[in-house]
């Protein structure tokens, strides 16, 4: 285990090293950069912005600003943010509660929801019941997280006027109940698409458990029903979900992104979006080793949670 | 089975029960705040709270760094100028007791030597008094050569600066520069006593905690949300009226108008209301639209150093062919004004009579034909093997800019030349494509003004062409000596009506020569909460928040 585990971690740095290359390159190759905003102020000249270039350190070569930043990232600093003067981490720092908060929440509604309709589903094969679950799924997976979004919004902030249309809190007011009424809306929308995956697999290895022969023995046993799906068919079922569950981090960040900027949540997507917009390199850096951290995290768990379950991964 | 089925089906009275919970606990303490105090006149001390959306998110809170106008919109309330400029173009005194002229001795004949008399009452957020050393420090940090400052135009003339007294300073410039008062209506003081202590003036704490004199001082900044100020009660001038005022950030316009009209946010900043809500927006309860020009005047950017667009009679017939009218009144809802000029009409300067635009494509037909670009395979003009064929780019995602490119390529069609469209991200045209003139037309919206002052060298001058070594912004690779004259003559002058007779002639030939082919002048398009009051449109300031410390609720 320990050393499919220390596999797993040298493929991890590997990838890491590849995306911080990938990511450079992508982001100062492409045309435009962080001084473009200020081409159109009549304050400015073109002499001010070649003087200002040269203190960002932006006029030397692509390699020598490569190693200069990656050595300073495995040194613990992340560098400064050229729109806000501040040490990345800090920035992330700031902007990470906001959507913890909004993607744990989707989770959870996503985890409940998804895994209840998914059971139901597969107990309640081809009823309508499973038939709307399944055409709702698919509705939730073809249609763009923001379009939802914004339907929410008209519906329950502009027609009915139940929720805020948006931000995280009422300005002055940090209670609970605030932001809990601000969540409800942009975690619904942000849960949709994990829901619909959620019951999508929940019913797929539901069905598939309980046409084991296990299961069959343990009706033919006289177990009452319930004891049977929550003891002996609901664990196994659970399981393949836990793969499930590590690979979809970036899809929840992706959509996190678009439910962000709809519900102007100040969490990183936003901060993302932001930051690429205005060509900030130290910040959309920062994010895309962050989030890539992340997604390993998430995928390493996952595979030493499998492992852990089932050991012909970690042998084979 | 049967229990957990009710999970998914909330009952109607517990939504019910929940909606009314979320009304009173989140929509009460804004309209609470926001409808504060009933009073006609200003209240005595501040109070209530004024929630002031923003499309873009200030980032930079020194006023001397690079930043853009919705930083600028904080400055105006942290900072003070010496001197502002009002709606009407009058210099006002500020953190000066008065606006140094040739009459009153602040200025000599010459232009050279400048003496500037200081508000004696002035104080810091922190308590501490407003100085002439303050004044020094200010203009010396500009000049310091490891300092990111956002610009040196004029500050870099300043020369043997003397504090004379706490409340008087004088400097000699090198040269005579009349549009350095333009300047210094634009350029925020900062404080001595807090920036002298720092190592580095790049990084320094203030950068993010800001001390000003400005009306209010620095509460508080969420990254990604909102900024809070409170109000400066020992501010010297008038106001501050507002207990507290929030920036609220919301990047999508569409977004933004919503919370406006749920009534989350009590302004529309920036960039206001997008065109196609504004008459939705004009008819809501307890809201105003309030609809002004803005210095910023859109127009089609040609490249003067690109093949056909270099031909003056090409320029000409393009500009003919435009069918305006239907670009204003059907695109942009007749919100803008149509303009010759790249002077706003309402500044001093403006130059009336310009010749008047006309859509009339027989006669730029004709005029193409003169010139001897004729029509060729598929009806596309060409003269000597170079046919009428060019691209025009815009940001991408400007909707409004987009529909008036597919109605130009209508228009020019007609006329016998071919436009293709090639947009791109804000961060990628305004970059090198566009500061190193490597576009064929550009359609785009700038403010040619320093203030309310019309020195455009930096736009027009021969000698600011980034693409020829250039230190301005002359993109559209202009030259002409007559409109150098005037723009070296214009610098030098301080009397305004003989400044205002040489920019005059400068607009006349800026059209003559059709450097630029101006579409409109731009309007803004601000929402404002009934009961709201002080709010008044300043052509002359890079942000309608720029009185900020004015506001009041009635």
């Amino acid at each position: 285990m320990a050393r499919y585990a220390f596999e797993r971690l040298i493929q991890a740095a590997i990838l890491l090293l590849l995306v911080s290359m990938l990511g450079f390159a992508i982001l100062h190759l492409a045309p435009g950069g962080p001084l473009s905003q200020f081409a159109l102020s009549s304050q400015m000249s073109q002499e001010d912005l070649d003087r200002i270039a040269h203190q960002l350190g932006l006029d030397r070569p692509l390699p020598v600003q490569y190693l200069d930043w990656l050595w300073r990232m495995l040194s613990g600093d992340w560098g400064t943010s050229f729109r806000d003067g501040e040490p990345v981490l800090k920035i992330i720092g700031s902007h990470l509660g906001a959507t913890f908060e909004l993607m744990a929440t989707a989770t959870l509604i996503a985890i409940i929801l998804g895994c209840w309709i998914g059971i139901l589903g597969a107990i309640r094969r081809y009823s309508l019941f499973d038939t709307l679950a399944t055409v709702g799924a698919m509705i939730a997976l073809s249609i763009p997280t923001f379009w939802f979004g914004l339907v929410a919004i008209y519906i329950f902030s502009v027609e009915l006027g139940w929720l805020p249309a948006g931000n995280r809190h009422t300005v002055g007011d940090g209670s609970l109940l605030d932001l809990l009424h601000h969540l409800i809306a942009p975690a619904i929308v942000l849960a949709l698409v994990e829901t619909a995956i959620w019951a999508r697999f929940m019913r797929s290895s539901m069905l598939d458990v309980i046409s084991q022969d296990y299961i069959r023995t343990a009706n033919a046993k006289g177990l009452p029903a319930w004891r049977v799906l929550s003891v002996h068919a609901l664990r196994n079922a659970l399981l393949p979900m836990i793969t499930v569950a590590g690979l979809q981090f970036p899809t929840l960040l992706g959509g996190a992104l678009v439910a962000e900027t709809v519900f102007t949540w100040p969490g990183m997507g936003r901060l993302f979006l932001d930051s690429i917009g205005y060509r900030d390199y130290p910040v959309v850096m920062g994010i895309l080793m962050f989030s890539a951290v992340m997604v390993l995290i998430g995928s390493f768990l996952a595979d030493m949670l499998y492992a852990a379950v089932d050991p012909r991964i970690r042998v084979g | 089975m049967a229990d957990s089925s009710n999970i998914g089906n909330p009952n109607r009275r517990s939504v019910m029960v929940f909606s009314a919970a979320a009304a009173a606990g989140v929509m009460v303490p804004v309209s609470a705040f926001a409808q504060a105090a009933r009073a006609a006149n200003p209240p005595d001390k501040p109070r209530g709270q004024v929630i002031a959306a923003l499309s873009q998110e200030p980032t930079v809170f020194h006023p001397l760094m690079p930043g853009i106008e919705v930083d600028q919109g904080v400055w105006w309330a942290l900072f003070s100028p010496l001197w502002y400029i009002d709606p009407q173009g009058n210099f006002v005194p500020d953190l000066a007791r008065e606006v140094p002229s040739i009459e009153n001795g602040g200025l000599s004949a010459d232009g050279l030597t400048w003496k500037v008399k200081l508000r004696p009452n002035a104080k810091w957020h922190d308590g501490t008094a407003f100085t002439a050393e303050d004044v020094k420090f200010s203009l010396d940090l500009i000049n310091t050569p490891n300092f990111r400052v956002r610009n040196r135009v004029g500050h870099s003339l300043v020369k043997d600066i003397k504090v004379v007294a706490p409340d008087e300073i004088h400097w000699r410039m090198e040269s005579a520069y009349s549009p350095y008062l333009s300047i210094l209506a634009l350029t925020f003081m900062v404080p001595k006593h807090i920036l002298e202590k720092a190592t580095d003036p790049n990084t320094s704490p203030f950068n993010n905690a800001p001390v000003g004199t400005g009306p209010f001082r620095w509460g508080s900044r969420v990254a990604g949300d909102h900024i809070l100020l409170n109000a400066h009660t020992a501010y010297h001038g008038k106001g501050p009226y507002l207990e507290r005022l929030v920036y609220k950030y919301i990047p999508d316009l569409t977004v933004l108008y919503t919370q406006f009209r749920t009534g989350q946010v009590d302004y529309t900043g920036i960039q206001g209301i997008l065109p196609n809500f504004v008459k939705e927006a004009q008819a809501l309860r307890g809201r105003k639209v309030v609809v002004s020009s803005t210095a910023s005047v859109e127009h089609i950017a040609p490249n003067l150093e690109f093949g056909p667009l270099a031909d003056k009679a090409v320029r000409e017939a393009l500009y003919m062919a435009i069918n305006k009218k239907a670009l204003i009144d059907a695109l942009n809802y007749g919100l803008p004004t149509p303009t010759e000029s790249f002077v706003p009409q309402q500044g001093w300067a403006y130059q009336s009579g310009l010749p008047t635009h006309s859509y009339d494509p027989a006669k730029a037909n004709t005029l193409l034909d003169a010139a001897g670009w004729a029509r060729g395979a598929g009806g596309v003009r060409e003269k000597g093997g170079v046919k009428l064929e060019f691209t025009n780019s815009t940001t991408s995602g400007n909707a409004v800019r987009e529909q008036s490119q597919q109605l130009l390529i209508q228009d020019w069609r007609a006329i016998g030349a071919t436009m293709r469209i090639q947009n791109m991200p804000a961060a990628v045209i305004w970059g090198e494509y566009w500061q190193q003139s490597k576009f064929n037309s550009v359609i785009v919206g700038v403010n040619f003004m320093l203030g309310s002052d019309p020195d455009v060298t930096p736009r027009f001058g021969s000698g600011s062409i980034p693409a020829k070594g250039g230190r301005g912004f002359n993109t559209y690779q202009y030259q002409n000596p007559e409109a150098d004259r005037l723009l070296t003559q214009g610098a030098r002058q301080f009397d305004q009506p003989s400044r205002k007779a040489t920019y005059g002639e400068l607009q006349k030939i800026i059209r003559n020569d059709l450097a630029i082919l101006p579409l409109f002048q731009a309007a803004l398009s601000e929402g404002i909460k009934d009961g709201l009051q002080g709010f008044q449109p300043n052509i002359n300031a890079s942000s309608n928040l720029w009185n900020v410390r004015e506001w009041f609720w009635a």
